[in-house]
């Protein structure tokens, strides 16, 4: 049985609030905060790009789980905003922490990437016994920093997060998941080379609102749990007004979503693990409740995952 | 325009007055994303609204913003569905 074992996160110390952000994109501080909820997001230094980031966050992953690198079987690394074509950041990741010899590929896939790797993990790890999952991004150096770039450059941040699946032990059991993918709006979120990030918010927020709750709700009656029962979402953090719809369509509080959007923004596929390094850090031990992770993103890709406590 | 169009048409501005919270009375080719009454939440209210009241699923693949545009948008699509 596949288990979640530790996450890990890291982001860059250079804080980026509202006060420095507004001017540069044309806006008031007051209005971006109003629009997004975010206060202040991480900013990657110049000697800082998707792998340093991943390289920090997978050390910072192994470390709370205790477990060497030359343990680990195999390595997934999501990134949407990596800075070459090939190869992608896993290569360079595994070496820096260790790991030798093992396979370590990459999900180039945005926002929900970590979720799938997470779940791509979970199939692994009978085989591979300890699988990490890292999601790296810096989306700061995708978005347009000026006022024509403004209603995307408002939502993103920099930073990195791990997530470790461990075939022999951890806090929580993966039961399940549900991933699904609907290319009939690709276009509508992506980044293409050598442009910025495009976004039809519209369309990503409507398919969104839809597709989460229905997702959610699918894995949880296939395992016959009541979303009542889950003591925790962790959901990719896109914006806090959908986990306020999703926790509405669920029948639960606002509260059982952790949400560190705040502080980070979206941070794209990192999010997610960076928001459960967070809450994991803080959370009681053992786990009183299962627990869902979600997400949703560009492809479009989305889905659930379930985990129980150990 | 017919009665049972007219009708169609006081239905949806109801409906886009309810989901908006606002006591607008859209003309029908207004924009209603370009005059601010709906927004990216509002619009995915809207859509459940009109499964509602028209009993009717829409599939995600017809969930295009530009079909909820304006009041004839939505008309024209319902019309398709109906």
């Amino acid at each position: 049985m596949p288990y979640l074992r530790a996450f890990g996160s890291a982001l860059p110390s250079r804080i980026v609030d509202n006060v420095e952000l507004a001017p540069i994109l044309g806006t008031d501080p007051a209005w971006l905060l109003h629009a997004t909820g975010i206060e202040e997001r991480r900013f990657a230094g110049p000697g800082e790009t998707v792998a340093t980031l991943g390289i920090a966050a997978a050390k910072d992953c192994l470390s709370a789980a205790g477990i060497g690198a030359s343990d680990v079987g195999f390595v997934i690394v999501s990134s949407g905003s990596a800075e070459q074509r090939f190869p992608g950041p896993a290569s360079s990741i595994a070496a820096a922490v260790g790991i030798a010899g093992k396979p370590a590929i990459d999900l180039p896939m945005a926002s929900a990437g970590s979720l799938f790797g997470i779940a791509l993990a979970a199939q692994l790890a009978p085989r591979y016994g300890h699988v990490l999952v890292v999601a790296s991004e810096i989306m700061s150096r995708v978005v347009r920093m000026n006022p024509a770039g403004r209603d995307t450059a408002i939502l993103f941040g920099d930073g990195a997060g791990a997530c470790l699946v461990s075939n022999d032990t951890g806090f929580a059991e993966i039961v399940d998941s549900v991933l699904a993918t609907d290319g009939d709006f690709a276009e509508a979120l992506r980044l293409d080379f050598d442009a910025p990030i495009y976004m039809d918010g519209r369309s990503i927020i409507l398919q969104a609102s839809r597709k989460l709750p229905r997702a959610i709700g699918e894995l949880l009656d296939r395992n016959h749990v009541k979303a009542g029962e889950i003591g925790t979402f962790l959901m990719h953090q896109a914006n806090l007004n959908l986990m306020t719809r999703v926790a509405q369509a669920l029948g639960v509080p606002g509260e059982r979503f952790f949400a560190n959007i705040a502080r980070y923004g979206n941070t794209s596929s990192a999010s997610l693990p960076i928001a459960a390094a967070e809450w994991w850090s803080k959370c009681e031990k053992p786990l009183g409740a299962p627990i869902v992770m979600a997400a949703f993103g560009a492809g479009l890709n989305w889905g659930a995952l379930l985990a129980r406590p150990s | 325009m017919d009665i049972q169009t007219k009708i169609v048409e006081t239905k949806i501005a109801e409906i886009v007055r309810q989901v908006s919270g606002k006591p607008i009375d859209p003309s029908p080719e207004e924009s209603l994303f370009e005059s601010g009454v709906l927004d990216s939440f509002t619009l995915a209210d809207l859509v459940s609204a009109l499964e509602k009241e028209f009993s009717l699923k829409i599939p995600d693949s017809d969930l295009s913003p530009r079909k909820f545009d304006s009041v004839a948008r939505i008309q024209a699509y319902l019309q398709s569905r109906i």
